[in-house]
């Protein structure tokens, strides 16, 4: 009986070593905690669960989220994420930049990953920034936008005024510059990201002052300068996805931060057991980090596509270098 | 002098489309005080209406069949709201916070149901028609971006308000309903000896409120913008709760506290837009300001109705 009992257990705890060892050794497991937005957002915290979908489906890793649903849950959705052994736990939007290197220093044997924020020499060396270049394509849809104009006038609204934003801005019209000298550029912060009568005033505003394409980086904002475009019969350009579904017949083009590839990117090389630790890592057109919409051929004519594809390759190549603040615009423009 | 008439006329478009959610859920917010019962949930009754607008305009293709059941969903919160004021004799402030959180958690819960997990609607299908495009075809009264077209070419809803705002100062103070339910607000008892059921005059103040700020919601959801999102309303509620403290708990008070709010609103963003040296962050303090300055100043004491949050029980205990 004794003796029994003795295999018995020997045999429990060789099956729970064994099953341990294949999962920790094969199957990777990544979370992600959404920012206030929530997991279906329609825009970030939704692509950045594409991303871990497709990773689920094409790399055969598990997946699971923790919902957001103001400031404080940060930290304890993080931590929740800890103590179930994740390998690799992303916080998504730079708003929750403190939570996560707060609890990266608590955990230093957990890798973490952040989106939108890069915390330079202070980055903790378990913790991965993936930041894009969203200059690159706000230059783009500035360019079509300065090639498409009629009236020479084009807007930018832009949600609060910060570094992040003005990648937009400065990008934008660098790209709208280059396009046609000639062009004037009227900007706007709304000084909120969820203000959508003050985007739509702001806009109506613009275009009653003759500028007839508006570009905007301003989260929910963006819905009243969508709306503006829709109901004065002129064009809108979208942010981080492609918005052309909100206004088909409105919304000119898109400039998208593609967050779900950024995501699926990192969580491979995660499990080619490349982790880039302490340090960012830089998504732009050239690993499809970000772009245009492909809904842009609806309403933008071939020949300027093309002008946008010889760009994208010039930027690629390292022969155009688009400004991102506005020292750098200044120099760019002259 | 063409534009500066110009920015004047957008100054007073924004204003409106700014005030409008605000003017009916303030009415709301007059008549539930004005019968003694304090709504703070206001907030939640119009976050549940802007989605049941905007959920029920895309899935009817019909605007003012979203508007009809936001103003219903709206008085199903009212009817809570009362269930536990009048009859339960519940504290309203506790219950109209209760309101808030379920209001905006059902909106959500159900949105997630219906479209698919997100947090917001797909973008309505038709409009809120332009009353003045209806009836006299598109920028044929007035040229298009000019003053008259900013000014009066505006949502069906923008002129509701107003209609609204007539029709709920007629009642109150013109009608013998109206007269019960400021003497249910001042004097409950007195009313009650009188022969007045306080308790059926409450229940129809409440749900009212509720249609009040459903339609505040909708009027956002489906004529400022075509969609509802998790943001949408975000403190509207209570402006509109402040809006008709400022006027002293009158239909024509709240009407013009909220169009001052608006104005704010109309003005920050035009000396934002006028590249004025003001940093961004201090002009978006502008309409809080203003409004702050302007009712300190001049509209000196306001005195809620006698009875408003006090408990009223028919047995006299």
């Amino acid at each position: 009986m004794k003796k029994l009992s003795v295999m018995a257990l020997a045999l429990t705890f060789a099956a729970f070593t064994a099953f341990a060892g294949t999962a920790s050794a094969k199957t990777l497991k990544v979370a992600m905690v959404t920012d206030v937005g929530g997991v279906n957002d329609q825009s970030f915290n939704q692509s950045a669960w594409e991303g871990l979908k497709r990773a689920e489906k094409e790399l055969g890793i598990k997946t699971a989220y923790k919902e957001s649903k103001q400031d404080a849950d940060y930290a304890p959705n993080l931590e929740t994420l800890t103590d179930a052994e994740n390998d690799l736990i992303w916080g998504i939007g730079f708003l929750m930049a403190d939570a996560i290197r707060s609890t990266a220093l608590i955990n230093p044997d957990q890798y973490y990953a952040i989106v939108d924020f890069f915390y330079g020499p202070d980055t903790p060396a378990n913790v991965s920034c993936a930041i894009f270049q969203e200059e690159q394509p706000s230059f783009l849809v500035g360019y079509i936008a300065g090639k498409m104009t009629k009236t020479n006038k084009i807007g930018f609204v832009g949600g609060i005024k910060f570094p992040l934003i003005e990648k937009f801005e400065y990008g934008y019209m660098a790209g709208a510059k280059l396009a046609n000298p000639n062009v004037e550029v009227l900007r706007q912060y709304a000084e909120s990201f969820t203000d959508a009568a003050k985007g739509k005033a702001i806009t109506t505003n613009m275009y009653g002052q003759g500028a007839d394409i508006v570009f905007h980086a301003s989260g929910a904002v963006g819905d009243g300068v969508i709306e503006a475009a829709k109901e004065d019969g002129k064009w809108a350009i979208g942010v981080d996805k492609d918005q052309n579904s909100l206004a088909p017949d409105n919304v000119l083009t898109s400039a998208m931060k593609r967050v779900d590839n950024a995501i699926f990117d990192m969580v491979k090389q995660l499990q080619e057991g490349h982790f880039k630790g302490g340090e960012a890592v830089v998504y732009n057109l050239s690993n499809n980090g970000v772009g245009i919409a492909p809904t842009s051929s609806k309403h933008v004519p071939a020949a300027i596509l093309a002008e946008v594809d010889d760009l994208i390759a010039k930027i690629k190549a390292g022969e155009l270098v688009v400004p991102s603040t506005a020292a750098e615009y200044e120099a760019f423009i002259k | 002098m063409e534009m500066i008439i110009r920015d004047i006329g957008f100054i007073i478009g924004t204003t409106l489309m700014y005030s409008t959610p605000l003017i009916y859920t303030s009415l709301g917010g007059v008549i539930t005080e004005r019968s003694g019962v304090v709504n703070i949930g206001l907030e939640g009754m119009m976050y549940f209406g802007a989605f049941v607008g905007a959920a029920v305009a895309y899935f009817t293709a019909s605007p003012w069949l979203g508007l009809l059941c936001a103003a219903l969903g709206g008085a199903l919160f009212g009817l809570i709201h009362a269930v536990a004021c009048v009859t339960f004799n519940a504290e309203q402030i506790v219950s109209g916070i209760a309101i808030n959180f379920l209001g905006a958690g059902s909106a959500l819960f159900i949105s997630r149901l219906l479209f698919d997990g997100a947090t917001q609607t797909l973008t309505i299908p038709n409009k809120m028609p332009l009353p003045l495009d209806f009836l006299f075809g598109e920028g044929r009264l007035f040229p298009s971006s000019g003053f008259m077209d900013l000014v009066f070419n505006r949502f069906a809803t923008v002129y509701l308000a107003f209609f609204m705002v007539f029709v709920v100062w007629l009642v109150l103070y013109k009608t013998r309903i109206g007269m019960r339910v400021r003497a249910v607000g001042e004097n409950p008892e007195a009313a009650n000896t009188l022969g007045v059921s306080v308790i059926k005059i409450r229940y129809c103040a409440v749900i009212l409120s509720g249609v009040f700020a459903g339609l505040g919601g909708a009027a956002m959801s489906i004529a400022v913008v075509s969609r509802f999102s998790n943001t949408l309303i975000s403190g509207h509620g209570f402006i509109a709760l402040a809006a008709m403290i400022f006027g002293k708990w009158k239909p024509q008070g709240a009407m013009l506290a909220c169009l001052l709010f608006g104005a704010a609103k109309g003005f920050e963003i035009y000396l934002g837009s006028k590249g004025v040296p003001i940093p961004g962050d201090i002009l978006a303090i502008l309409p809080y300001l203003l409004t702050l300055i302007i009712l300190v100043g001049f509209v000196g004491k306001t005195t809620a109705p006698g009875a408003v949050g006090k408990i009223f029980d028919k047995s006299g205990h």
